[in-house]
């Protein structure tokens, strides 16, 4: 049977197959070809340039959970893109923040949000939360050949548990490993920074505008010591992607929201250029 | 030695069609119109779990009459090659006209296999546009042919009847209540003329709504949503109950 959907012809054989709920599984089966898993990498010498993401970052509050990311994009010591997203809806209840390379990351997402929508139609019913972080595993799995190349995908998964109540966060390595982090999480090259700034942050009674004050905390320390990450661009307007997830579903900042926060801890900053102080006992 | 018998094809492919259309009219009827705010779909189904009605695409519905198994296949096919296409060119080079032309291909083709049997199916596909001139609706009968049609359209057993009451009483611009309310009248007028009342919950109802402000746009409506829209329609279209669906 004729493999293509460009023809306008009968419905392949495969596509009437009764079969898996998994677009992926689909895919492996009709067109493997196209799958960024099986892509297959020429031999090359050292590792390949490409533009990296940077730091992404997660808190939960009760009722929800925050993921954020700020908006540059490098490629060795260029700033390859001021205001490249790398935070992105997965379903109505989750969001993914990505980290790595960008264009296998974005890629990766695409995936990634076809295959919950996919199940989702065919199925007549969400994946639970803990599925859909399985499936991101195994797409990072996948990756694994083009990762020991250097080019790695290290997301940050968060949504919204409607069987729990609560906002969860997993976090990945580039070998598909997953666990579940509590309270905050970060990812990428400023993440070490912004996770000290969270650790002193962080209180587990946050309302929903405090945490997202924090996140934005976050990435303006992660900023301040790691410099493949952007911090605000006031000059340009660019400020980090925010997104809260709660019972409501997902939401993004408005460019207005995110701006008024990143304006008043930029404010702060000019007075207290180390931003909040955690008491010292 | 003995012969075969001689069929004409004339006679093969009626024969065919009428065990098509017996296969489809023991289900129920169901009718897909336009109102205001985009289509809605509406159907008598007992079953809470096993749709008639479902999401294809971002903008693109699908309603089938006729027996499950078949036409859930030719679903679940439709949703693989919408998904596919996105994936590979972009989520706006997905349209229902090409989903329809795929179906009336595959349709086509099944019924005029000698190896197959005929699906007993019906099929409508309507994709809702950024306005209502932009509403496509395409009706898939059972052998393949491919009618585009307009305001609205009932398929399944009592199919004639039923359209010909949508189309005297059908107008543009009718709120979701309202159109709702129409579509359950001539649902539940058997094909002696007498009626019968409907209850809410072997309703089943689905809408493409262009208001919506997510790019995906088909959403079903049930429970209090439901009944507080039948309600409305009763007393003649209540245009404020009706927006404050649409959120």
């Amino acid at each position: 049977m004729e493999a293509n959907t460009r023809s306008t012809g009968r419905l392949p054989a495969a596509f009437l197959t009764p079969g898996s709920s998994s677009f992926m599984d689909f895919l492996s089966e009709h067109q493997p070809e196209i799958l960024p898993g099986n892509r297959q990498l020429p031999p090359t010498q050292g590792v390949i340039e490409a533009p990296h993401g940077t730091t992404i970052v997660a808190v939960t509050f009760p009722g929800g959970v925050v993921l954020a990311g700020d908006r540059r994009a490098t490629m060795g010591n260029v700033i390859a893109q001021r205001d490249i997203e790398k935070v992105f809806p997965a379903d109505e209840y989750s969001a993914v923040g990505i980290a790595g390379t960008a264009g296998l990351a974005v890629e990766m997402v695409k995936l990634f949000q076809l295959e919950l929508e996919h199940f989702e139609k065919v199925e007549g019913a969400q994946l639970s939360l803990e599925g859909k972080a399985n499936r991101l595993s195994t797409m990072i799995r996948s990756n694994l050949g083009m990762a020991m190349q250097g080019l790695a995908v290290v997301p940050l998964f968060a949504g919204y548990d409607v069987d729990r109540g609560k906002g969860r966060i997993f976090s990945y390595d580039v070998t598909g490993g997953r666990s579940e982090e509590h309270n905050y999480a970060a990812t990428g090259s400023g993440s070490i920074f912004a996770r000290g700034a969270m650790k002193k942050l962080f209180r587990d009674d946050l309302s929903e505008a405090e945490a997202t004050t924090l996140v934005i905390q976050a990435l303006y320390d992660a900023a301040d010591d790691d410099s493949a990450t952007g911090g605000p661009d006031v000059a340009r307007r660019i400020y980090p992607i925010v997104t809260v997830i709660t019972d409501d579903g997902f939401r993004r900042l408005t460019e207005n929201e995110a701006s008024e926060i990143a304006r008043s801890i930029l404010e702060r900053r000019l007075e207290q250029p180390d931003g909040p102080r955690a008491a010292l006992l | 030695m003995s012969t075969p018998f001689y069929v004409s094809p004339q006679q093969a492919m009626a024969d065919r069609a009428e065990y098509a259309r017996k296969g489809i009219a023991r289900g129920r009827s169901l009718v897909v119109l336009q109102f205001a705010d985009g289509i809605v779909f509406v159907g008598e189904n007992p079953s809470r779990a096993l749709h008639k009605f479902s999401e294809i695409y971002d903008r693109i519905g699908f309603a089938a009459a006729g027996k499950y198994n078949e036409y859930e296949n030719l679903r679940i096919g439709g949703v693989r090659y919408a998904d596919l296409r996105g994936y590979t060119y972009d989520r706006d080079d997905v349209t229902a006209r090409g989903l329809a032309n795929v179906y009336a291909q595959t349709l086509g083709t099944i019924f005029s296999s000698a190896a197959e049997k005929p699906y007993e199916v019906e099929l409508v596909v309507a994709e809702v546009g950024e306005t209502p001139e932009g509403d496509q609706i395409y009706r898939l009968p059972h052998d393949g042919s491919i009618v585009d049609e307009h305001g609205s359209v009932a398929v399944g057993g009592n199919a004639e009847q039923i359209s010909s009451y949508l189309d005297q009483r059908h107008r543009e611009g009718m709120t979701l209540a309202e159109a709702l309310k129409l579509a359950v009248q001539a649902l539940s007028r058997d094909t002696n003329g007498s009626e019968r009342e409907i209850p809410a919950e072997r309703l089943e109802v689905a809408v493409l709504d262009r208001t919506r402000p997510q790019k995906r746009k088909f959403k079903r409506i049930s429970g209090r949503q439901l009944s507080r829209l039948l309600g409305a329609g009763a007393a003649g279209g209540d245009e404020e109950e009706a927006s404050e669906d649409a959120e």
